[in-house]
Protein backbone atom coordinates (compact mmCIF):
# COMPACT_ATOMS: atom_id res chain seq x y z
CA UNK A 1 0.00 0.00 0.00
CA UNK A 2 1.39 3.41 -1.17
CA UNK A 3 1.93 5.86 2.39
CA UNK A 4 0.15 8.13 3.18
CA UNK A 5 2.78 10.94 2.71
CA UNK A 6 3.04 10.37 -1.06
CA UNK A 7 -0.71 11.05 -1.88
CA UNK A 8 -0.55 14.19 0.42
CA UNK A 9 2.46 15.68 -1.29
CA UNK A 10 0.59 14.86 -4.74
CA UNK A 11 -2.38 16.85 -3.47
CA UNK A 12 0.21 19.50 -1.64
CA UNK A 13 1.45 20.17 -5.71
CA UNK A 14 -1.31 19.86 -7.69
CA UNK A 15 -2.68 22.48 -5.08
CA UNK A 16 0.38 24.85 -5.24
CA UNK A 17 0.40 24.30 -9.22
CA UNK A 18 -3.00 25.88 -8.60
CA UNK A 19 -2.21 29.07 -6.56
CA UNK A 20 0.48 29.88 -9.27
CA UNK A 21 -1.62 29.86 -11.89
CA UNK A 22 -3.96 32.11 -10.03
CA UNK A 23 -0.89 34.37 -9.20
CA UNK A 24 1.05 34.43 -12.63
CA UNK A 25 -2.24 34.14 -15.06
CA UNK A 26 -4.19 36.81 -16.47
CA UNK A 27 -6.76 35.55 -17.98
CA UNK A 28 -10.20 35.15 -16.03
CA UNK A 29 -10.88 32.13 -17.36
CA UNK A 30 -8.02 30.12 -16.73
CA UNK A 31 -7.88 31.59 -13.49
CA UNK A 32 -11.23 29.98 -12.29
CA UNK A 33 -9.76 26.38 -13.86
CA UNK A 34 -7.03 26.91 -11.28
CA UNK A 35 -9.39 27.35 -8.64
CA UNK A 36 -10.93 23.87 -9.46
CA UNK A 37 -7.40 22.83 -10.20
CA UNK A 38 -7.06 23.87 -6.55
CA UNK A 39 -10.50 22.41 -4.70
CA UNK A 40 -9.38 19.16 -6.99
CA UNK A 41 -6.22 19.26 -5.01
CA UNK A 42 -7.96 19.40 -1.23
CA UNK A 43 -10.50 16.38 -2.95
CA UNK A 44 -7.43 14.36 -2.85
CA UNK A 45 -6.78 15.17 0.51
CA UNK A 46 -10.10 14.67 1.84
CA UNK A 47 -10.14 10.89 0.33
CA UNK A 48 -7.24 10.05 1.03
CA UNK A 49 -7.91 10.81 5.18
CA UNK A 50 -10.71 9.12 4.54
CA UNK A 51 -9.46 6.12 3.31
CA UNK A 52 -6.67 6.14 5.74
CA UNK A 53 -8.76 7.00 8.83
CA UNK A 54 -11.39 4.48 8.02
CA UNK A 55 -13.94 7.12 7.65
CA UNK A 56 -16.06 7.59 5.17
CA UNK A 57 -17.19 10.75 6.14
CA UNK A 58 -14.61 12.18 4.20
CA UNK A 59 -15.79 11.30 1.18
CA UNK A 60 -19.04 12.87 1.82
CA UNK A 61 -17.35 16.18 2.31
CA UNK A 62 -16.31 15.78 -1.29
CA UNK A 63 -19.33 15.04 -2.38
CA UNK A 64 -20.29 18.60 -0.70
CA UNK A 65 -17.22 20.46 -2.33
CA UNK A 66 -18.15 19.07 -5.44
CA UNK A 67 -21.26 20.53 -5.20
CA UNK A 68 -20.32 23.47 -3.97
CA UNK A 69 -17.81 23.74 -7.56
CA UNK A 70 -20.81 22.98 -9.12
CA UNK A 71 -22.83 25.90 -8.06
CA UNK A 72 -19.60 27.80 -8.11
CA UNK A 73 -18.57 27.27 -11.63
CA UNK A 74 -22.64 28.10 -12.78
CA UNK A 75 -22.52 31.43 -11.24
CA UNK A 76 -18.32 32.60 -11.88
CA UNK A 77 -18.86 31.64 -15.63
CA UNK A 78 -22.07 33.92 -15.33
CA UNK A 79 -20.09 36.54 -14.34
CA UNK A 80 -17.40 35.91 -16.70
CA UNK A 81 -20.21 36.32 -19.32
CA UNK A 82 -21.36 39.39 -17.91
CA UNK A 83 -17.85 40.77 -17.28
CA UNK A 84 -16.60 40.18 -20.95
CA UNK A 85 -19.80 41.85 -21.65
CA UNK A 86 -19.10 44.97 -20.64
CA UNK A 87 -15.40 45.38 -20.20
CA UNK A 88 -15.16 43.37 -23.77
CA UNK A 89 -11.67 41.41 -22.24
CA UNK A 90 -10.95 38.47 -20.11
CA UNK A 91 -8.40 40.16 -18.69
CA UNK A 92 -8.63 40.81 -14.85
CA UNK A 93 -6.51 43.87 -15.38
CA UNK A 94 -8.71 45.67 -17.36
CA UNK A 95 -11.09 44.80 -15.00
CA UNK A 96 -10.35 47.60 -12.43
CA UNK A 97 -12.90 49.77 -11.80
CA UNK A 98 -13.13 49.22 -8.24
CA UNK A 99 -9.42 49.12 -7.68
CA UNK A 100 -8.61 52.54 -6.04
CA UNK B 1 2.00 -2.84 -9.77
CA UNK B 2 0.17 -0.04 -7.08
CA UNK B 3 3.44 1.96 -7.38
CA UNK B 4 3.25 1.90 -11.11
CA UNK B 5 -0.37 2.86 -11.21
CA UNK B 6 -0.14 5.83 -8.52
CA UNK B 7 3.13 7.00 -9.93
CA UNK B 8 1.75 6.91 -13.47
CA UNK B 9 -1.30 8.87 -12.49
CA UNK B 10 0.85 11.36 -10.33
CA UNK B 11 2.95 12.19 -13.26
CA UNK B 12 -0.07 12.70 -15.59
CA UNK B 13 -1.97 15.02 -13.35
CA UNK B 14 0.70 16.76 -12.39
CA UNK B 15 1.52 17.03 -16.67
CA UNK B 16 -1.81 18.21 -16.92
CA UNK B 17 -2.22 20.87 -14.12
CA UNK B 18 1.12 22.45 -15.47
CA UNK B 19 -0.60 22.28 -19.10
CA UNK B 20 -3.28 24.13 -17.60
CA UNK B 21 -1.62 27.38 -15.96
CA UNK B 22 1.20 27.50 -19.02
CA UNK B 23 -1.12 27.07 -22.15
CA UNK B 24 -1.81 30.32 -24.18
CA UNK B 25 -5.29 29.34 -24.87
CA UNK B 26 -8.14 29.03 -22.63
CA UNK B 27 -9.16 25.83 -24.09
CA UNK B 28 -6.35 23.86 -24.60
CA UNK B 29 -6.21 24.51 -20.65
CA UNK B 30 -9.92 23.28 -20.28
CA UNK B 31 -9.15 19.94 -22.06
CA UNK B 32 -5.68 19.54 -20.03
CA UNK B 33 -8.24 19.94 -17.13
CA UNK B 34 -10.14 17.44 -17.79
CA UNK B 35 -7.69 14.69 -18.39
CA UNK B 36 -6.14 15.78 -14.89
CA UNK B 37 -9.29 15.14 -13.65
CA UNK B 38 -9.47 12.40 -14.82
CA UNK B 39 -5.97 10.95 -13.45
CA UNK B 40 -7.80 12.05 -9.83
CA UNK B 41 -10.32 10.46 -10.43
CA UNK B 42 -8.35 6.96 -11.12
CA UNK B 43 -6.17 8.02 -8.27
CA UNK B 44 -9.66 8.26 -5.74
CA UNK B 45 -10.09 4.68 -7.31
CA UNK B 46 -7.56 3.37 -6.01
CA UNK B 47 -8.03 4.99 -2.61
CA UNK B 48 -11.23 2.61 -2.63
CA UNK B 49 -13.54 5.54 -3.20
CA UNK B 50 -15.35 3.89 -6.30
CA UNK B 51 -18.77 6.27 -6.49
CA UNK B 52 -16.84 9.46 -5.61
CA UNK B 53 -14.22 8.44 -8.52
CA UNK B 54 -17.20 8.01 -10.45
CA UNK B 55 -19.38 11.26 -9.50
CA UNK B 56 -15.92 13.05 -10.15
CA UNK B 57 -15.86 11.90 -13.79
CA UNK B 58 -19.34 12.51 -14.32
CA UNK B 59 -19.60 15.69 -12.72
CA UNK B 60 -16.22 17.79 -13.26
CA UNK B 61 -15.03 16.10 -15.89
CA UNK B 62 -18.46 15.61 -17.54
CA UNK B 63 -21.11 18.84 -16.32
CA UNK B 64 -18.28 21.29 -14.65
CA UNK B 65 -16.08 21.26 -17.84
CA UNK B 66 -18.53 21.23 -20.58
CA UNK B 67 -19.85 24.74 -18.73
CA UNK B 68 -16.68 25.90 -19.08
CA UNK B 69 -16.12 24.88 -22.90
CA UNK B 70 -19.55 26.62 -23.63
CA UNK B 71 -18.34 30.08 -21.97
CA UNK B 72 -14.74 29.50 -23.62
CA UNK B 73 -16.16 28.79 -27.08
CA UNK B 74 -18.94 31.58 -26.46
CA UNK B 75 -16.46 34.21 -25.52
CA UNK B 76 -14.22 32.98 -28.03
CA UNK B 77 -11.24 34.89 -26.31
CA UNK B 78 -8.48 35.82 -28.26
CA UNK B 79 -5.53 33.84 -27.07
CA UNK B 80 -4.08 36.17 -23.72
CA UNK B 81 -1.16 37.89 -24.70
CA UNK B 82 1.60 36.88 -22.35
CA UNK B 83 3.68 40.46 -22.38
CA UNK B 84 6.42 39.19 -21.12
CA UNK B 85 7.30 42.43 -18.64
CA UNK B 86 4.03 41.34 -16.70
CA UNK B 87 5.20 38.11 -16.86
CA UNK B 88 8.62 38.56 -15.17
CA UNK B 89 7.41 40.46 -13.08
CA UNK B 90 4.32 38.33 -12.06
CA UNK B 91 6.55 35.32 -12.11
CA UNK B 92 9.43 37.02 -9.48
CA UNK B 93 6.42 37.01 -6.91
CA UNK B 94 4.93 34.05 -7.45
CA UNK B 95 7.88 31.45 -7.27
CA UNK B 96 9.15 32.15 -3.99
CA UNK B 97 5.70 32.40 -2.81
CA UNK B 98 4.74 29.13 -4.17
CA UNK B 99 7.91 27.60 -2.71
CA UNK B 100 6.91 29.11 0.71
CA UNK B 101 3.51 27.48 -0.01
CA UNK B 102 5.10 24.17 -1.19
CA UNK B 103 7.28 24.29 1.99
CA UNK B 104 4.87 25.04 5.07
CA UNK B 105 2.75 22.05 3.03
CA UNK B 106 5.24 19.50 3.12
CA UNK B 107 6.43 20.47 6.62
CA UNK B 108 2.44 19.73 7.83
CA UNK B 109 2.14 16.51 5.78
CA UNK B 110 5.42 15.49 7.66
CA UNK B 111 4.17 16.11 11.30
CA UNK B 112 1.11 14.57 9.96
CA UNK B 113 2.53 11.18 9.06
CA UNK B 114 5.42 10.81 11.71
CA UNK B 115 2.07 11.42 14.18
CA UNK B 116 2.13 13.42 16.66
CA UNK B 117 -1.17 11.09 17.77
CA UNK B 118 0.17 8.33 15.97
CA UNK B 119 -2.70 6.21 16.87
CA UNK B 120 -4.88 8.42 14.51
CA UNK B 121 -3.03 8.29 11.72
CA UNK B 122 -1.49 5.05 10.81
CA UNK B 123 0.53 4.55 7.67
CA UNK B 124 -1.49 1.34 7.35
CA UNK B 125 -4.99 2.01 6.01
CA UNK B 126 -8.31 0.07 7.73
CA UNK B 127 -9.56 -1.96 4.99
CA UNK B 128 -12.93 -0.01 4.46
CA UNK B 129 -15.90 -2.68 3.32
CA UNK B 130 -15.42 -2.54 -0.52
CA UNK B 131 -18.28 -4.25 -1.16
CA UNK B 132 -20.71 -2.41 0.28
CA UNK B 133 -18.85 1.61 -0.29
CA UNK B 134 -21.85 3.05 -2.26
CA UNK B 135 -24.43 1.44 0.35
CA UNK B 136 -22.88 2.96 3.08
CA UNK B 137 -21.70 6.17 1.65
CA UNK B 138 -25.59 6.65 1.12
CA UNK B 139 -26.97 5.86 4.80
CA UNK B 140 -24.14 8.24 6.02
CA UNK B 141 -25.38 10.74 3.41
CA UNK B 142 -29.06 10.17 4.20
CA UNK B 143 -28.54 9.69 8.04
CA UNK B 144 -26.27 11.89 9.49
CA UNK B 145 -25.72 14.26 7.16
CA UNK B 146 -29.13 14.76 5.87
CA UNK B 147 -29.71 18.09 6.79
CA UNK B 148 -26.38 19.52 4.97
CA UNK B 149 -27.51 17.45 2.22
CA UNK B 150 -31.00 19.17 2.10
CA UNK B 151 -29.49 22.56 2.94
CA UNK B 152 -27.06 21.71 -0.69
CA UNK B 153 -30.34 21.67 -2.71
CA UNK B 154 -31.34 25.95 -1.78
CA UNK B 155 -27.58 26.04 -2.46
CA UNK B 156 -28.11 24.64 -5.70
CA UNK B 157 -31.72 26.51 -6.25
CA UNK B 158 -29.74 29.86 -5.53
CA UNK B 159 -27.03 29.22 -7.99
CA UNK B 160 -29.11 28.65 -11.06
CA UNK B 161 -31.33 31.44 -9.92
CA UNK B 162 -28.27 33.35 -9.87
CA UNK B 163 -26.82 32.61 -13.21
CA UNK B 164 -30.19 33.07 -14.80
CA UNK B 165 -30.85 36.59 -13.89
CA UNK B 166 -26.83 37.51 -13.87
CA UNK B 167 -27.03 36.72 -17.13
CA UNK B 168 -30.10 37.74 -18.75
CA UNK B 169 -30.16 40.71 -21.42
CA UNK B 170 -30.59 44.35 -19.70
CA UNK B 171 -34.11 45.17 -21.66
Amino acid sequence: MIPLTHYLALAAILFVIGTCGVIIRRNVITMFMCIELMLNAVNLTFITFSRFLNQLDGQIFVLFVMTVAAAEAAVGLALIVILSRRAGSLDVDQANTMKW
Amino acid sequence: MEYIVFYGLATVAVTAALVVVLMNRAIYSALALIVCFGAVAGLFFQLGAQFVAAVQIILYAGAIMVLFLFVIMLLDPQSEKFSPDRLKQVTFLALPFAAFLAFVLVQMIFQWSLGTDGSVVGQTPGSLQMDGNTESLARLLFRDYLLPFEITSILILSAVLGAVVLTRRPE
